[in-house]
């Protein structure tokens, strides 16, 4: 095989003549010579790790490599199925199975699981070596992630993701070799740490070591109790992915059929989530509209999604203000309920069982926030993720192959086409603009915005609505975020509004959905099937559905709709720790009490240098004997940062020079006592 | 925390802004860090990862790969008997055991309860010459027995009760 310069470079595959086009490695290339290599850690879309072994491929004059991490030479021979390589192959799986915890019945990864697929792949019936039985302990502190150390095989996929795609980093690989574990900071509950629970990493786990937490029991106990009224409200995402469980092809739709089955399950009513997105789009369109005319408060961000909320009040507090302060439709269709259908009803909130079905692990973390709850009651009683209900429908005996579709229930299931684009990357931009056009323009026809869809990270397109030209960025994946949001804080860009979502590609792509095996376009194709369900719709433009219009104009008052349908935001430590003490007296009682903030915020606007700076001050004033001097990591207030607290008074934006003066006052008026 | 301990802390913000605050210089923070507390508290890294906008996960991931890092607090003497192939055919091993029932310590217990003593297995300081080898507070112990390292032991302590009644 000789290659000059003209002729196309090869390599010998298996004894295939394989044309090389420009693969990132030799594991492309075998796939792309259709020779399908187990793995466990590569993924196209995060770094090659090659932890995993198991795409070992002997290459003639290198011997046994991985394919994952080896770069493609022109007039490569490769092997990949000699009696070595397959040997090895068996022996690295047999290796994980007798490490792994293998209560695979049990499981609730088992029809999923990698590992399982894998070992079946190879042929693999007996385990030569000694089972471990090291069971560590479960974390379930999260309120959507449930994380089961004894089943990890360390492939590194979760923290990669965690890593690369949403720029978190809550987890990681800690120890060596065999006391190797992937663990939150420090060995904490994943709980208490900086964990957004977008559940990124709980669709990447091959296996059962990240679930997502599941109220699947919660959910029949509301059902099967008849002091209670159990209302369910399904989010777009679902439909277009819940038919994989039962065979279908993404992006399929599956509306009638899931309220067919939700009827048959027992609830009493099925509403749709994309009513509270066209209330969501009124709200927020009505407030980037105002702020927009004013110019302030720009850019103005999406507020949907509780993994980039969550991800915004622990990494950039300066810009909480700019959040739209609307709650999710998740959040507002709850609330609306609970307040309205209650009275509707005649029975009080607490017998009044709110269920979502949710695309998304993080909608349980966001039901869960104390701010969403009246008198201990919570707006959002429990959140079933999409595979959650398909284990309902297959407990209940439901063969969705043979239900007669049915239609939601009304008012709350009525919903136009900008509603139902939500569950898409660039569908709550798109449904803004919607409204915002047909508000400055009111004679012209419902337009589409096509830029603003599609599967890229970063989208971004300037639209002209009527004399207004509004700038506007979509972007999805946290990382991408964290990178617009830098580029912005340096001047580098600026738009008038902002749609984020925290997995790649929106809801369609979120922790709770079903894990795309053999589909690699499952993502966009779920996506196109929302934008087709909106071309069928009766409205496209969340203004015009006749229900909320009417809701308006005889219940819903100005007053009552920010109270109702509109929230505050805190900042928040990335993880939680008490504060430590950087000074303390000799002296018992203290004078002087001194508290800095150190959190991810303040510390980059010079916590340390005035920490440094104040503790000199007070050496040089030797008050040392009677002062404490505290530091914590984040608190609820530090938007301006650096946060400085003296005898209880905080002062924002500190500096050395307003410390001091602060500092002086009290010695002065210990002078004057 | 003593007045002692915050110039320890103060030493950290001395030592990151020393290193410009560069994640690339983690391991090296770290282990200037570990000199001031003689072990690496959580607080103090969880201050490093956010001075050095990283991930306290990743800075927990480095300290804990390393066996040079420690997690907890260390006793005052440090001993390290070297457990290498030659040392261990040496009999290292029973030295290790002696010492382990003369201080009340095991596999789990690494420090004493009066924090006097720390016992550590390494897998070879590159002294096989003079197997086996032990090293106290840095200084380093050649063909040692257990009855030496006993001697040895016991002087530190004679030296400490006689610094207490100072």
């Amino acid at each position: 095989m000789s290659s000059t310069n003209n002729e196309v470079k090869t390599a010998l595959i298996d004894g295939m003549i394989t044309p090389l086009e420009g693969e990132k490695n030799l594991l492309e290339l075998i796939r792309k010579a259709n020779v399908e290599l187990p793995t466990f850690c590569y993924h196209s879309d995060i770094s090659v790790y090659g932890a995993c072994r198991m795409c070992m491929v002997e290459v003639d004059g290198r011997g046994i490599v991985p394919a994952c991490s080896t770069p493609i030479a022109p007039n490569m021979i490769v092997r990949t199925n000699t009696k070595q390589i397959r040997s090895m192959r068996k022996m690295i799986l047999e290796l994980m199975l007798a490490s792994h915890d293998q209560s695979c019945t049990t499981c609730p990864k088992s029809d999923e699981c990698k590992l399982q697929k894998l070992s079946r792949k190879m042929g693999i019936t007996k385990v030569r070596f000694k089972q471990m039985d090291s069971k560590c302990p479960i974390d379930d502190s999260s309120p959507s992630i449930i994380r089961d150390p004894s089943k990890c095989v360390l492939c590194g996929d979760c923290v990669r993701v965690c890593k690369e795609i949403q720029s978190v980093g809550a987890l990681d690989i800690a120890n060596r070799g065999a006391y190797a574990k992937v663990t939150p900071f420090f060995g904490q509950a994943l709980g208490k740490v900086e964990c957004v629970n977008c559940g990124q990493c709980v669709k990447i786990c091959p296996v059962g070591a990240l679930m997502p937490k599941y109220n699947i029991n919660e959910a029949w106990d509301a059902i099967h109790d008849p002091t209670k009224k159990v209302v369910v409200q399904v989010a777009p995402a679902v439909r277009v992915a819940l038919g994989e469980y039962f065979g279908q092809k993404p992006g399929a739709l599956s509306t009638g059929k899931i309220t067919a089955a939700l009827r048959m399950i027992g609830v009493d009513k099925v509403y749709d989530t994309c009513f509270s997105a066209d209330l969501t789009i009124i709200e927020e369109a009505t407030e980037f509209l105002g702020r927009f005319t004013k110019k302030e408060k720009l850019p103005q961000f999406t507020s949907c999604c509780p993994a980039w909320v969550k991800f915004a009040e622990q990494n950039y507090p300066e810009l909480l203000n700019n959040l739209s302060s609307c709650k999710s439709p998740q959040q507002m269709f709850s609330s609306l309920a609970k307040e309205k259908l209650a009275k509707d009803l005649n029975i009080s909130r607490e017998d009044l069982v709110i269920i979502s079905i949710m695309p998304c692990t993080a909608k349980k973390y966001e039901a869960s926030r104390p701010e969403f709850s009246v008198n201990g009651n919570r707006d959002t009683d429990i959140v079933l993720t999409t595979k959650e209900l398909a284990l309902m429908m297959k407990e209940r005996g439901i063969e969705f192959d043979n239900i007669e579709p049915a239609s939601f229930d009304m008012p709350f299931g009525f919903k136009t086409g900008a509603g139902v684009i939500f569950g898409a990357s660039g569908g709550v931009g798109e449904a803004v603009l919607r409204f915002a056009s047909a508000a400055l323009t009111p004679d012209a026809p419902v337009t589409d915005f096509k830029q603003v869809r599609g599967p890229d990270g970063l989208k971004t397109a300037e639209i002209n609505i009527g004399d207004a030209k509004v700038s506007v960025a979509v972007v999805s994946g946290l990382a991408n975020a964290r990178k617009l949001i830098e580029k912005i804080k340096a001047g580098e860009a600026s738009y008038d509004i902002i749609e984020v979502m925290a997995c790649c590609g929106g809801c369609v792509n979120g922790g709770g959905q079903p894990v795309p095996t053999h589909e690699p376009n499952a993502v966009a194709e779920r996506a196109k099937g929302l934008y087709a369900d909106d071309k069928t719709m009766l409205f496209r433009n969340s203004g015009e559905n006749p229900y909320l219009q009417k809701l308006y104009a005889e219940e819903i008052t100005h007053e009552k709709a920010h109270e109702l349908f509109h929230t505050e935001y805190e900042t928040k430590p990335k993880i939680a720790h008490d504060d430590i003490v950087l000074l303390d007296g000799q002296s018992e009682v203290k004078k002087y009490h001194i508290k800095i903030c150190f959190g991810a915020c303040c510390l980059p606007k010079g916590a340390q240098e005035l920490y440094v700076g104040l503790v000199k001050y007070v050496r040089e004033k030797d008050l040392t004997n009677d002062t404490i001097f505290t530091a914590s990591f984040g608190g609820p207030s530090c938007r301006k940062g650096p946060v400085l607290e003296i005898n209880g008074k905080k002062i924002d934006s500190c500096t050395l020079t307003k410390a001091k003066k602060a500092i002086d006052r009290i010695i002065q008026k210990n002078i004057n006592a | 925390m003593t007045d002692q301990e915050t110039t320890k802390f103060d030493r950290v913000c001395e030592i990151i802004d020393k290193h410009n605050r560069n994640p690339h210089m983690l391991i090296k923070i770290l282990q200037e860090i570990q000199e001031e507390y003689k072990y690496l508290p959580e607080e103090i890294m969880m201050y490093i990862a956010t001075a050095l906008g990283i991930s306290p996960a990743f800075a927990y991931g480095v300290a804990t790969f390393y066996s040079h890092f420690t997690l907890q607090p260390k006793g005052k003497n440090i001993i390290k008997v070297c457990d290498g192939t030659a040392c261990h055919v040496k009999k290292s091993e029973d030295i290790i055991k002696t010492l382990e029932s003369k201080l009340g310590l095991n596999k789990d217990k690494k420090t004493t309860d009066d924090m006097l003593f720390t016992l550590e297995t390494v897998a070879c300081l590159g002294a096989c010459g003079i197997a086996p080898v032990v090293v106290i507070n840095d200084e380093v112990h050649g063909a040692m027995n257990k009855d030496k390292t006993i001697a040895l032991i016991e002087k530190i302590k004679e030296e400490e009760k006689a610094n207490e009644s100072l």
